[in-house]
């Protein structure tokens, strides 16, 4: 990490990042990596008996991808809380873009935090796929 | 709809080993190459790590898989980590323990009824000490949505 608590003013942002095409692959890949085997991420037939067009992605992938955005800007170490809602499906195919503002800048318990607002944008439809928020640490 | 009378259903507590190969793996699922999780020998977990619960909870026994919950029906609705000091490192062992703590419902746009069910995860150290709480909101459908959870 190399951002300052200088730099850390309320309305700083990190640098926005893309993401993707994402595919089936990058959704099997996180189901195995956490654990989440629900088939309707993966099994193309189990996903239009539900009614959908297609398997969609883990909504547990995109928040993954955006805490480590996150984490990446402000260090893994520091993050003291992460919260998500999950909005817009994401599909194969799809683009995501990250970006993270300070919204809060104070102390705490001796130590200096921020608060962020946190955003996962389909560039497809221009649609919000997350809307989050975060508290870090900032040593 | 989810009967009301499993909020506070509670499973048994379970161990969970938080390990540097797993940390690996699920860092570059989420398509980081963040030295922090995959070149640290005893890296801190990702924001979101503790997902990984789901390896861990004993036979099928967990508060929600003993909803019996049709997984065509279910979405992700939320998801929430608070961690009291830097998140568990590779080498720890973790207790945990879920309970349902809410169920209600609202009326969606799309999906029909939609009943929210909301359930907290509390890991502890060794020690006792409490390290992360996680809460998870799913959302059970009436019909297939268009929108609104992942």
């Amino acid at each position: 990490m190399t951002v300052t608590w200088d730099e850390l003013q309320e309305g700083a942002k990190a640098a926005r990042r893309e993401y993707g095409p994402l595919t089936r692959t990058d959704f099997v890949r996180y189901q195995g990596a956490s654990g989440d085997f629900n088939p309707i991420h993966h099994d193309e037939e189990f996903a239009k008996s539900a009614g959908f067009p297609s398997v969609f992605s883990v909504g547990m992938l995109q928040a993954g991808i955006l805490g480590c955005y996150c984490t990446e800007w402000l260090g893994a170490e520091n993050v003291r809380r992460f919260a998500v809602q999950f909005r817009e499906q994401v599909w194969p195919g799809d683009h995501l873009v990250c970006e993270a503002t300070v919204r809060r800048r104070y102390e705490e318990d001796g130590e200096r935090r921020v608060d962020l607002e946190l955003l996962v944008t389909r560039e497809e439809s221009g649609g919000a796929a997350i809307k989050g928020e975060a508290t870090f640490v900032v040593p | 709809m989810v009967d009301q009378s499993k909020v506070g259903l509670t499973d048994e507590p379970s161990t969970m080993p938080i390990e540097r190969g797993k940390i690996r793996e699920f860092a570059r699922a989420c398509k980081t190459s963040n030295p922090a999780y995959v070149e640290d020998r005893t890296p801190v977990s990702p924001p979101t790590f503790l997902t990984n619960v789901n390896f861990w909870s004993g036979g099928g026994q967990s508060p929600m898989q003993r909803l019996d919950i049709d997984l065509r029906r279910l979405l992700h609705g939320g998801q929430e980590y608070v961690f009291h000091g830097p998140p568990p490192r590779a080498g720890t062992e973790l207790t945990f323990q879920t309970r349902v703590d809410k169920i209600y419902e609202k009326e969606g746009r799309r999906g029909g009824t939609m009943t929210f069910i909301e359930t907290v995860t509390e890991f502890k150290d060794p020690a006792g000490t409490l390290v992360a709480e996680a809460r998870s909101t799913a959302i059970v459908t009436g019909q297939a949505p268009t929108g609104g959870g992942a």
